[in-house]
């Protein structure tokens, strides 16, 4: 199994040469589904080179490419990271809609940033380095 | 950190989201969280997804965003100055001058988010808040990507595949000090604020390392 760290979370599928997978796979680990327009999230399909599809096989190392975001790998090429696009990123930065986020506190809660949709909210880093 | 500012101001509709860009986890965060005694979030961000999606750099750095959820101040440097730079190494001490100019700094930038938590002032327009954006470059996004993956491997038993994909990140990434301080600390505490740190600040020669605020 290999690991794939992507913007929906991490998951193991099932892959060989590469990151081709079945398209149950490829959904799994993308969010993503394969039609015959090519991969499609809601009503947005990105068009695949005819080498990335073969019968129910996607090679979504190629897909991610082709939506501009980084594809990078662990040398030993069982752990996996699909990237946001910068495009994608520069876009939602200059709607100006803050993007959201889910975070845990220290002890595991979850909090969600639009829950505090109604307040002015002061979002601020620190680290303990 | 913010909770006097909190405190002053959460009958005010105003919200601290404190996060920590802390690649060791929960536990290693703890303490200080706990001597902060907040009342606001305090939310821990493993592998700096944060700085990922708000295009962030450096800590601390803040974003302001409104009651319909929209950035009217992008991420800057919040409260904090150079003086450090100027510091006496050996005795870890600044000048009188310097700790005075220091905290009147990082008091006139708590005063303007009290005076857009109050009357709405320093909200940026939305055209000068969209000029103040970083851009994020196809270096930028590939360095997150292997810098997730870098902390995943260490985190996962492979400390020297994961600082190789750290140090990569870093390097496509040079402008990032959260990148290359989070990697030196996952290698050894410390490690982040040691020599190498140092040389690193010398290095920038005229250029910032806390970029101040333009309010």
């Amino acid at each position: 199994m290999t690991i794939i760290l992507s913007p929906t979370g991490e998951h193991k599928v099932s892959t060989h040469d590469g990151l081709w997978m079945s398209a149950a796979h490829a959904a799994k680990a993308t969010g993503w589904t394969l039609k015959p327009e090519g991969m499609c999230l809601a009503e947005r399909c990105v068009p695949l080179p005819a080498t990335a599809v073969k019968g129910d096989e996607v090679d979504v190392a190629a897909f991610w490419i082709k939506l501009g975001g980084p594809v990078v790998a662990a040398e030993n090429g069982e752990v996996w990271a699909l990237g946001a696009p910068a495009d994608e990123r520069n876009a939602a930065l200059e709607g100006l809609a803050a993007p959201d986020f889910t975070l845990p506190d220290v002890d595991g809660t979850p909090r969600t940033l639009s829950q505090l949709r109604g307040k002015k909210v002061f979002l601020a880093t620190w680290a303990s380095w | 950190m913010w909770q006097a500012l909190y405190d002053e101001l959460k009958d005010k509709g105003f919200m601290v989201v404190a996060v920590a860009e802390e690649g060791r986890g929960a536990e290693h965060a703890r303490p200080w969280i706990e001597q902060a005694k907040s009342t606001y979030w305090q939310l821990i961000d493993t592998d700096h997804r944060l700085s990922d999606l708000y295009n962030l750099v450096n800590v601390p750095q803040a974003i302001w965003i409104d009651e319909q959820g929209r950035i009217v101040r992008p991420p800057e440097t919040a409260g904090s100055t150079d003086h450090f730079r100027r510091m006496d190494l050996k005795t870890r001490t600044m000048s009188p001058e310097d700790q005075a100019e220091r905290l009147a700094a990082r008091q006139a930038y708590l005063d303007a988010v009290r005076a857009w938590v109050t009357t709405g002032r320093y909200a940026l327009p939305e055209g000068e808040a969209r000029a103040a954006l970083p851009k994020v470059t196809q270096e930028i996004a590939e360095a997150h990507a292997r810098f997730r993956l870098g902390v995943w491997l260490r985190a996962h038993g492979d400390p020297v595949e994961g600082d190789r994909q750290m140090n990569t990140a870093s390097a496509l990434h040079p402008d990032s000090w959260s990148m290359w301080r989070q990697a030196a600390d996952l290698d050894e505490v410390g490690k982040a604020s040691g020599p190498d740190f140092w040389k690193r600040v010398q290095a920038l020669g005229d250029r910032p390392y806390y970029p101040p605020p333009k309010l």
